[in-house]
């Protein structure tokens, strides 16, 4: 699939839009992603949140990603 | 008053304006707040702080503080060893709660003191002899990022940019050089923002005791006491589960009590005391050492077709972060252009470091900055077009499909409805007089989810205590009974809602991003339903009839079949009577990962009166219009929306942190700092929308932050309009105001 990437996950690999990754759940995503660019290791702890067809999710890496998904990669969002 | 128009659920109990359960407490003077709880033999606690903006510390001499008579404790930096395990963030807070070899701003702690009362702890402070260094300083946002600007934090410096620089966030999809070069008229300006603070009327407070087993208790006034155990255990070395920590009632937030400031402190001169301390900050520290939001810096432009389409839009907008790193500047690139839906877009949001307090968040935090900035822009590129500002935004206005700046494609969403709510509320037909304007502006926040969990426990007379752990800072005490009600099908006033402790219930997250009523109502709603399980399988005990014979409905058991015709329904107080003889305790309870909150908007409407003698601008008249998804009290809602116009309205006029040249800030007071109070304000109106988060059993999205983001577009709007002139910069204080018409004169 493909995973869009935006903010400092974007700085993480290279400058990159876009990468291609095979995952079925979100936590397969990040660990695929952590071992190709390994500056993205500290993201997961320090903030990360994966939208899936809209929905984003800050910490359920259970989540499933179905097949034709829309993916994005970004920053964790805190808030007042 | 509600609007039915998008809701599909019907409810019984959700969407009522019960009484509030905390109200007659706090009239009374009843509720405890961070400072209302004493212990048996007490120290107060004080900070010393430094005078300066920007100085190493040589040397700190505490022997004489020591040595006088009833100083119990006195702690510095060697008290605080570096526990954080390389977690840079982590780091931060041990650094902002006590300085190391440096004071990075006016205000940074540099020593604590324990005593046996307050004048004493003064006098010690006093004799704390602190050696400094002055360093250069800088605390605006674009003269940090000059090339001759001090470093504020080194260890941030990376090669290849400047040192105050920590990151940029981009957002945003499309070609805009493309789309600019499409446009017909294009309108590009820049813009600032000053500093403000949440102003919260309750200092930080708090009451620390750590006895010498290694077990501590912490009493606080918080957003987020699991967030604060986490914290202080991992700073002082101390196993979570041994901290144990209360949140009290808390007297406003908006962000503020989010992050730790100077509790760690406290627990840590009552583990070197032995005896418990008590630390209550003066107002001039919450300003100068609590997290205020940022000042911004920006540059808008968008472009447009003739017929209003707009082609393409980029903004940059720098964000103060204060002397330690966040993700503000992120935040404010992903919500730059989220009401609209424009091809070509990009949002930079830069992280800049000054020697100013560490920032925290502040009700949506980073996106009223930017907005000022968009919603301004648009009013300009409206007039530019000649055509109406509100029509110009509906033209362009995110849908449901629309693919969102920061990268998803929406689901359904209120910006559309809102919009058209303000086009044909009454408010816009008003008749405006002399030297009077009238200013539109939109908004959107995230809101978000995380941990949760919540335990639902029926008393042996059917009253029902629900416990959760997101504190209550806007009525989620109400909205909880009430959603455990609907669910449970029995009276409000039969439940009660507890905030409990941090060893009552599992991790929850801290309650911020309007998070509480979405991720605790989520859990309420499912352990609600595990109880009615169990009061199904009680009341199949009761008829000894099979479990899959019994429904739940209004409050009752009822037996189904034409074989238990003669059963008459069991209530949930005739099951409660009998828990004890058909198997004990009847409760639910649920944990889990609240996620799929739902994004919010809001459109506003403002009229003033600006006086072009003094430049004094008067709120005439306000209009508040957001998507709630579901409304639980709609009197809370409505309150939500009103504080959040209210705040917003004190920041586009007035608030503002004012440092002098020596870095020092100069108005740590609110005389100075001037907030508007009831005679400064109308009475606000509000229209709740309904357009259900589809992520969520009732439909429910945060109401808590949105109404902050689009009144300083709003009002700076408004006040262009009445003055004939644009406002470039927050707040329009009466100085400002007369200095945009001088110039436009001269």
């Amino acid at each position: 699939m493909e995973v869009s990437l935006s903010g400092s996950v974007r700085d993480a690999v290279g400058g990159l839009a876009s990468v291609e990754v095979e995952a079925e759940t979100i936590r397969e995503l990040l660990t695929r992603l952590i071992d190709r660019y390994p500056k993205l290791e500290h993201h997961p702890e320090e903030g990360i949140a994966v939208a899936i067809d809209g929905t984003i999710y800050r910490d359920s890496w259970e989540t499933p990603i179905p097949e034709g998904s829309e993916v994005f990669l970004l920053p964790r969002i805190v808030g007042g | 008053m509600n609007d039915p128009k998008y809701t599909g659920q019907e409810f019984k109990v959700v969407g009522t304006r019960v009484k509030r359960p905390d109200g007659l407490d706090k009239v009374t003077g009843r509720a405890r707040y961070g400072a209302d709880m004493s212990a048996p033999g007490q120290l107060v606690g004080l900070m010393l702080r430094s005078p300066h903006a920007h100085a190493r510390i040589k040397k700190i001499d505490a022997s004489k503080a020591e040595k006088l008579a009833g100083v119990k404790a006195v702690i510095t930096s060697a008290d605080l060893p570096d526990l954080t395990g390389g977690n840079s963030g982590l780091y931060d807070t041990l650094e902002n709660c006590m300085a190391r070899d440096r004071a990075l701003y006016d205000g940074h702690a540099v020593a604590g003191v324990a005593a046996i009362d307050r004048t004493t702890a003064k006098k010690a402070l006093k004799l704390i002899k602190v050696t400094y260094e002055k360093l250069p300083h800088v605390t605006d946002v674009d003269e940090a990022l000059n090339d001759d600007a001090p470093i504020v934090q080194p260890r941030y410096a990376q090669d290849g940019r400047h040192g105050n620089l920590i990151n940029k966030g981009e957002f945003g999809h499309g070609d805009i050089d493309k789309g600019f070069a499409e446009a017909d008229v294009i309108v590009e300006r820049s813009y600032k923002t000053g500093q403000t603070h949440q102003g919260y009327i309750e200092p930080h407070a708090c009451l620390a005791s750590v006895s010498p087993d290694g077990t501590g208790e912490l009493w606080v006034t918080t957003q987020g006491h699991f967030a604060y155990r986490n914290n202080c255990a991992q700073l002082l070395g101390m196993d979570i589960a041994k901290l144990k920590v209360t949140s009290s009632e808390i007297g406003g937030g908006f962000g503020g009590k989010t992050h730790v400031w100077m509790e760690p402190i406290a627990l840590a001169l009552s583990r070197k005391a032995n005896r418990p301390v008590k630390m209550v900050m003066s107002r001039e520290e919450v300003f100068k050492a609590s997290g205020p939001t940022c000042s911004t810096s920006m540059d808008i432009k968008i472009g447009a077709k003739k017929d209003g389409t707009i082609v393409a839009a980029r903004a940059e907008c720098r964000y103060m972060n204060g002397a330690f790193p966040g993700m503000w500047g992120t935040l404010g690139g992903m919500t730059a252009f989220a009401c609209y839906n424009i091809a070509n877009n990009k949002a930079i949001g830069v992280n800049v470091l000054c020697n100013r307090p560490k920032v925290a968040a502040y009700r949506a935090p980073s996106a009223p900055m930017m907005a000022f900035g968009v919603e301004s822009t648009i009013d300009q590129l409206a007039k530019e077009l000649g055509t109406d500002p509100v029509e110009l935004r509906l033209k362009n206005v995110a849908k449901e499909g629309t693919l969102a700046p920061y990268g998803p494609v929406w689901g359904p969403i209120g910006i559309e409805p809102t919009l058209e709510a303000v086009r044909d509320h009454p408010h816009m037909r008003a008749k405006l007089g002399k030297n009077q304007g009238r200013g539109v502006a939109c908004g959107f926040w995230f809101n978000i989810g995380g941990q949760t969990c919540s335990d639902l426990n029926i008393g042996p007379d059917g009253t029902v205590n629900l416990t959760v752990g997101t504190i209550d800072v806007g009525g989620a005490r109400a909205s909880l009974a009430l959603i455990a009600a609907e669910e449970l099908g029995i009276a409000y006033e039969d439940v009660r809602t507890n905030i409990g402790d941090t060893s009552s219930l599992g991790h929850n997250d801290t309650t911020e991003g309007s998070r509480g009523t979405f991720s605790s109502g989520m859990a309420t709603i499912f352990a609600a339903r595990k109880a009615i399980d169990v009061l199904k399988e009680r009341a199949a005990k009761m008829w000894q009839i099979p479990v899959e014979a019994v429904t739940w409905e209004d409050g009752s058991a009822h037996a189904v079949g034409n074989e238990h015709d003669n059963l008459s329904p069991l209530t949930l107080k005739d099951i409660a009577k009998k828990a004890g003889n058909t198997g004990g305790p009847i409760a639910g309870h649920h944990e889990a990962t609240a996620d799929g909150a739902g994004v919010s908007f809001a459109s506003h409407i403002v009229d003033v009166e600006v006086d072009p003698e003094t430049g004094k601008t008067t709120i005439l008249r306000y209009t508040v219009v957001q998507d709630a998804g579901k409304a639980i009290h709609p009197d809370y809602v409505e309150g939500q929306f009103q504080g959040a116009a209210a705040q917003g309205i004190g920041w586009a006029l007035n608030e503002e942190y004012i440092y002098g040249e020596d870095g020092r800030l100069q108005n740590g007071a609110f005389l100075d700092y001037r907030m508007p109070v009831c005679s400064d304000l109308p009475s606000i109106d509000t229209k709740i929308l309904e357009i259900p988060n589809p992520s969520h059993p009732y439909g429910i999205r945060g109401v808590g932050e949105t109404s902050i983001v689009p009144p300083l577009g709003a009002i700076g709007n408004a006040v262009s309009n009445a003055v004939g002139v644009r406002m470039y910069e927050v707040p329009m204080s009466p100085p400002r105001i007369l200095k945009a018409l001088d110039d436009a004169s001269a």
